[in-house]
């Protein structure tokens, strides 16, 4: 393990200048992630915590501050640069999947090892390893338009997954999910970062959701309001086995 | 990598089958009539040369002019100022000129045993096999010895050979032209009808000293056949034989000439020439089509890049750079071109001989046109990608996977 912390960002700016409006959207946020955290960023919308999950996403660059991603500086890279740190040390989650469709899951898995110039088989094999993991090998040559959402958004895990990457980055994951379907999904969240010590940072703004983290990070106006260990946390796994007991409690009084 | 690329390409083309087949249908019929016309246009060419030569090597014909007298002007021919020596001194004297022959004609009944025919009977020189492009196809052609001492020799056309002999080799026989007899030395090869429909083969070709003296008693002759030493020179010798003739018939200058020069290459070099910018003109219209297909390319690739947006923004998160996404859209549409382009050939090539079994003109497939074609289309298709794929490599990817 390295010795740096995952997340490292220190007085960050961001403001986005479209000649007549400027937007200042972040306003100096310092905010450290270990590995093996599992941090909920909450807020309202406008709170500036898209603008934060696109930098730490290095999507977008910050206006001023630093950000080091595993000890490395984001900051004055290049697109290209940035295109390979999302490529080897990041994996994303979005709230409408995202998947391309008419491809396959597993094809959709391997996307991230296709631009690491990882060689075919292999890209085939770890993607199947990282569908298994989510608990979909069976429906490895499915098209999304063939699963359900809770099954979708179990591939968009498993391929940000599959290059192994330093942090799990997931905007709003259960947005467009029932909350069966999403407890599902923030079950699958919890055992990776239980079992496998995935760093994951979650954006929502539901705070039954937030539940699920360890650590919550309130924003609002673009700075943190609040940043707290999660009291009372939610077990996902113990929630379904529960359900499916009321389930089968049901089945068998009628 | 670039299989991996390729594979996504061909499937992504393959997932809107029917748009692929329409944006190639643009190249499709632009290679194909690029090929179909630069192959007609060539077909032709070929067809207007072999007309050119078998007419004879850079022929010129020297004509006797009008006879005057008193007021009264005889047609062409009728002026009896050209003789043998003119012909001699135009091989002696203009540097531009390969070979010469008188040519006497006088029509004669022919007969042999006991069939009999009617043929023109042309009296030249040994160096006419040259001049005019045509072998003996059996024997041989008369000799220098022959001409000097008008000897009743002949070479026969083939079907003047076959109206007098039948089936039987006319070489070694004898045939009687105004009742003298001749010895058939040679058959000439046959040549078929002219370009005005003349049978060319209904021939008699004997020394001209023959025809002067046996048949036509005369002493001038009323044309010459020229060979310049090449299809340029025809132009300095018509030039120079003029000259020379002028002099040796002291023709003062303001004074009309009792000869002309006419000179047949040059007329059948600017045929040629007119069907080689015929070719280029129909080539160049058929290209035009061709770049409209490019520019179909273009705009079915903007489209696409347009609908695929959330697309490029999902592989730009993944790790794709922006060169990626470039080669990804450039590969589309090479294949676009390079598929459209083949199939284009194999219609060109499909046209091009049917318009040549149609015209029964020489087929003609030409090859430059066929690589040129294919490589061209390639080339279309990378560079009307390359404006849409530049497009789709610039996309922020934070604004790709927000569009709806």
């Amino acid at each position: 393990m390295n010795t740096h912390p995952v997340i490292q960002v220190e007085n960050l700016h961001k403001v986005y200048d479209s000649g007549e409006v400027r937007v200042h959207a972040v306003r100096g946020v310092s905010l450290t992630v270990e590995t093996g955290e599992f941090v909920a960023i909450m807020g309202a919308s406008g709170s500036g915590k898209s603008t934060m999950m696109n930098t730490l996403g290095c999507l977008d660059r910050p206006t001023r501050g630093r950000y080091l991603l595993d000890g490395v500086d984001i900051s004055g890279m290049t697109k290209d640069q940035r295109a390979d740190i999302r490529n080897q040390k990041l994996g994303f989650v979005f709230q409408g999947f995202n998947l391309l469709r008419r491809t396959s899951a597993v094809e959709n898995v391997e996307l991230p090892l296709l631009y690491a110039g990882v060689p075919a088989e292999e890209r085939v094999k770890r993607s199947m390893a990282a569908l298994a993991a989510v608990g979909l090998a069976h429906k490895a040559a499915s098209h999304p338009n063939q699963l359900s959402g809770g099954q979708q958004q179990r591939v968009a895990i498993a391929r940000a997954l599959v290059n192994r990457p330093s942090l799990l980055l997931a905007d709003e994951p259960t947005g467009n999910l029932d909350s069966q379907t999403a407890l599902d999904v923030m079950g699958v969240f919890q055992k990776l970062n239980r079992e496998a010590g995935i760093t994951i940072v979650l954006v929502t703004h539901e705070p039954d959701i937030a539940q699920y983290a360890k650590r919550i990070v309130v924003m609002k106006d673009g700075q943190i309001l609040l940043d707290q260990p999660v009291r009372n946390r939610r077990d996902a796994g113990k929630e379904m086995a529960a359900t499916v007991n009321e389930i089968q409690v049901e089945a068998l009084l009628s | 990598m670039m299989l991996s690329v390729l594979k996504i390409a061909i499937t992504a083309l393959g997932r809107n089958k029917g748009r692929s087949a329409l944006t190639m249908l643009g190249i499709i019929i632009g290679v194909a009539s690029v090929i179909a016309m630069v192959s007609l246009g060539q077909g032709a060419q070929k067809q207007v040369k072999e007309q050119i030569a078998s007419m004879g090597t850079n022929l010129l014909i020297v004509q006797a002019g009008s006879q005057r007298s008193g007021g009264m002007r005889g047609g062409a021919g009728t002026s009896t100022t050209l003789t043998v020596e003119d012909v001699q001194a135009i091989v002696r004297e203009v540097p531009a000129v390969a070979a010469a022959s008188p040519n006497v004609s006088a029509s004669t009944p022919l007969v042999a045993g006991n069939l009999n025919w009617s043929a023109r009977a042309e009296g030249v020189d040994i160096s006419y096999p040259q001049i005019r492009a045509r072998g003996v196809a059996s024997g041989q052609f008369f000799t220098e010895a022959d001409v000097r001492s008008a000897a009743r020799v002949a070479v026969i056309g083939q079907t003047a050979a076959t109206q007098l002999f039948g089936g039987a080799d006319p070489v070694g026989q004898t045939m009687r032209v105004r009742n003298l007899p001749f010895r058939v030395v040679g058959v000439l090869e046959a040549k078929g009808q002219s370009q005005w429909g003349q049978d060319q083969d209904d021939t008699l070709v004997l020394p001209y000293t023959t025809v002067m003296k046996k048949l036509l008693a005369t002493n001038y002759i009323p044309s010459a056949y020229v060979s310049a030493v090449s299809a340029e020179a025809t132009v300095e010798a018509e030039a120079q034989i003029t000259a020379l003739l002028a002099a040796r018939h002291g023709i003062r200058p303001g004074q009309e000439n009792d000869f002309s020069v006419r000179n047949l290459t040059n007329v059948a070099e600017t045929a040629a020439e007119t069907s080689r910018v015929m070719t280029m003109l129909l080539g160049g219209i058929a290209a035009v089509s061709l770049l409209v297909g490019g520019i179909g390319i273009m705009n079915i690739m903007l489209v696409s890049v347009t609908e695929r947006t959330r697309e490029i923004g999902i592989r730009m998160a993944v790790g794709a750079r922006a060169k990626h996404v470039q080669v990804q859209f450039l590969m589309e549409s090479l294949l676009l071109g390079l598929a459209g382009g083949l199939i284009g050939i194999l219609l060109g090539v499909g046209i091009a001989y049917g318009l040549a079994r149609t015209f029964a003109w020489p087929q003609l497939i030409s090859p430059v046109a066929v690589f040129g074609s294919a490589l061209f289309s390639m080339l279309i298709g990378v560079f009307f990608g390359y404006y849409p794929a530049r497009k789709a490599a610039a996309l922020d990817p934070i604004d790709a996977l927000r569009f709806e």
